[in-house]
């Protein structure tokens, strides 16, 4: 009865406030229905676009190095050795730029004072805004000619970690994996000291100062408080890059040298990832069915970029129910 | 192990500003001293400079000496580190480490100075929580996280933690000022229990709470605006509650109780 006289003639101001609520939700649900919908349509496209070319494949899409579109009757492709350079190159790159990130996040928010600490962060954000066709170039011609006696070394001396055995390209000039993955974790790595450095900045105050009072030196209170409240962030902010690595295109594919053989899981192999490979290709787009193949590789990588994005997001969304 | 303290002529600032002026203070050993005085007068960061806390901010520095048992904490072959170690600290907020389990965070100190025997790590934390009032509420539940206590038992959690490296001295900041008259009742008794075997210093805005627990009281003061903190008297706590030497004391105790 009661709840029947509120709800009938609820007072002006209110039925104003929920007015507003009302249009803001409806705004907030219609743009992350958008969001949504529209990533489901990219894949749909995409799912369309790859469908009969994966049904004229003649070899196996998932398992075959191979990559032979030129025919239309008779279509070879397959993602492994993609599959393989894309995730070799990335994961260097993130062995690379995660502990260099951490580093220097911890560097730049618990060791140098505010002052010195802003110029420098401005300069770590400033690689962001170098246009990857500079990183290739530079990869291809400066650091992959420097990099080469250290490939070789490598390459002669841990001939028996398969990583560094002998690759599928010739080790002059580091047209490799190796160099690649290099220069990607330069790429990736202000985007992890970023978010590493937000998260590192905002631990609470009283617990440093619980463990400086306990008598932990900078180092040990940074390692009981600063890194377990800073985890999750900078994982997330790891997967973050990892994303922008598995998607990179122009400077692997400036880097990398072409193979005529298949991927040996080295290092040290050249070939294309899954988006050099198809920006390698984009000239030649005018033949459906081959471009389908292109379009299938596609969808691997989207598929793939997505679930690491998907992973970040819930990596970070348990580190903030964890702390509240 | 209690040590008494010997504050000789400390000035305290904070960059350009003069925060505290000339401090002359002893703090007996085995023995509650507490400081009052309004806000901003400078308590917290006379507490602070007790065991070189006041360092972590940018720009702080002190003149003058304080004396532990007669050596100069602030003597330059001195490691501050080593400073806090022995003068442990229980902040306003209870700040144990959140993630770390409640048996971790008692023992975090003694890890810290390299202590790794288990067996050894264990009784300590059974008789720093029994000491700090709280091994009954705990004891079937130290692996959980240190955050998922109550605000009073935090409290208490922290207590714990700084006794159980058993330090020198004990500094306690307001340590009762977010917790409720129950857990405020139960501190206080650990205060009175803890002060056979430690020396303390604790500031407090509760008059009430300075007369139960304290022996002796350091009344601080502002003569003005911009100008720095002063102590203004110190004196058993009986007598500046009774009989205060100074009239700014008395105005400040009777304002409080009314
Ligand atoms: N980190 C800081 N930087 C600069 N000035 C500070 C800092 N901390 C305290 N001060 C100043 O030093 C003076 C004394 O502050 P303090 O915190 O010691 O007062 P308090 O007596 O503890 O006050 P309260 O009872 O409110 O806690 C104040 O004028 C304060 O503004
Ligand atoms: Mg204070």
């Amino acid at each position: 009865m009661a709840e029947e006289v509120t709800g009938s003639s609820p007072p002006a101001k209110s039925n104003g406030r929920r007015r507003g609520d009302g249009v803001f939700r409806s705004m907030t649900t219609g743009s992350s229905l958008v969001i949504v919908v529209s990533i489901g349509l990219i894949g749909l496209f995409l799912l369309i676009q790859a469908v009969p070319s994966l049904n004229a494949n003649n070899i196996n899409f998932f398992t075959s190095p191979e990559w032979a579109t030129g025919e239309v009757g008779n279509l070879r492709f397959g993602i492994r050795d993609l599959l393989v350079v894309t995730v070799l190159s990335s994961l260097l790159a993130l062995a690379i730029a995660m502990p260099l990130a951490m580093g220097i996040a911890l560097f730049l928010t618990h060791y140098l004072q505010p002052k010195l600490a802003r110029p420098f962060a401005y300069v770590i954000d400033l690689l962001a805004a170098v246009p990857s066709i500079v990183f290739g170039l530079w990869g291809a011609k400066v650091l992959g000619p420097a990099l080469e006696p250290v490939a070789t070394f490598l390459n002669e001396n841990l001939a028996w970690v398969p990583l560094f055995s002998d690759g599928n390209v010739s080790l002059s000039g580091g047209g490799n994996i190796f160099t690649a993955g290099i220069v990607l974790s330069i790429m990736i790595l202000p985007i992890i000291t970023a978010v590493s450095r937000e998260v590192f900045r905002q631990t609470p105050v009283m617990q440093i100062e619980g463990a400086l009072a306990l008598g932990a030196t900078r180092w040990e209170m940074i390692r009981t408080t600063v890194l377990p409240f800073g985890r999750s962030g900078y994982i997330a902010g790891s997967m973050l890059g990892l994303g922008r690595a598995l998607g990179e295109t122009v400077a692997v594919l400036i880097i990398l040298r072409s193979a005529t053989s298949s991927s040996t899981f080295s290092f040290f192999d050249g070939g294309y990832t899954f988006a050099s490979k198809i920006a390698s290709a984009a000239p030649e787009f005018s033949e459906p069915l081959s471009t389908g193949a292109y379009i299938a590789a596609g969808l691997v990588l989207f598929v793939f970029t997505f679930a690491v994005n998907a992973l970040a997001r819930y990596v970070a969304g348990r580190g903030k129910a964890k702390a509240s | 192990m209690a040590k008494r303290f010997d504050i000789k002529d400390l000035n305290i600032y904070y960059g350009k500003f003069h925060a505290v002026n000339s401090v002359n203070l002893a703090v007996p050993p085995r023995n509650v001293t507490a400081f009052i005085g309004p806000s901003g007068c400078g308590k917290s960061t006379v507490l602070r400079s007790l065991n070189r806390m006041h360092e972590v901010i940018p720009g702080a520095r002190v003149e003058g000496k304080v004396l532990l048992d007669g050596e100069d904490i602030y003597a330059s072959n001195v490691d501050p580190v080593e400073v806090r170690r022995t003068i442990g600290m229980v902040f306003q907020r209870p700040n144990p480490f959140p993630t770390m389990s409640i048996r971790d965070n008692v023992v975090a100190g003694l890890r810290l100075a390299g202590v790794k025997n288990k067996k050894h790590l264990d009784e300590v934390a059974e008789r720093s929580l029994r000491g700090a009032n709280l091994w009954n509420e705990v004891k079937d539940r130290l692996d959980r996280p240190g955050g998922g206590l109550s605000g009073g038992q935090q409290q208490r959690l922290c207590i714990a933690r700084a006794i159980a490296v058993q330090p020198d001295v004990l500094l306690m900041d307001e340590p009762c000022s977010a917790l409720d008259p129950i857990s405020t009742l139960a501190i206080e008794d650990l205060i009175t229990e803890l002060k056979k075997e430690y020396t303390i210093v604790i500031v407090t805005h509760n008059m009430q709470q300075a007369a139960r627990v304290s022996d002796q009281t350091a009344f601080f003061n502002l003569l003005g605006v911009g100008q720095p903190g002063q102590l203004i008297e110190v004196d058993d706590t009986e007598k500046i509650f009774s009989n205060p030497g100074q009239k700014a004391t008395e105005d400040y105790i009777s304002g409080r109780f009314g």
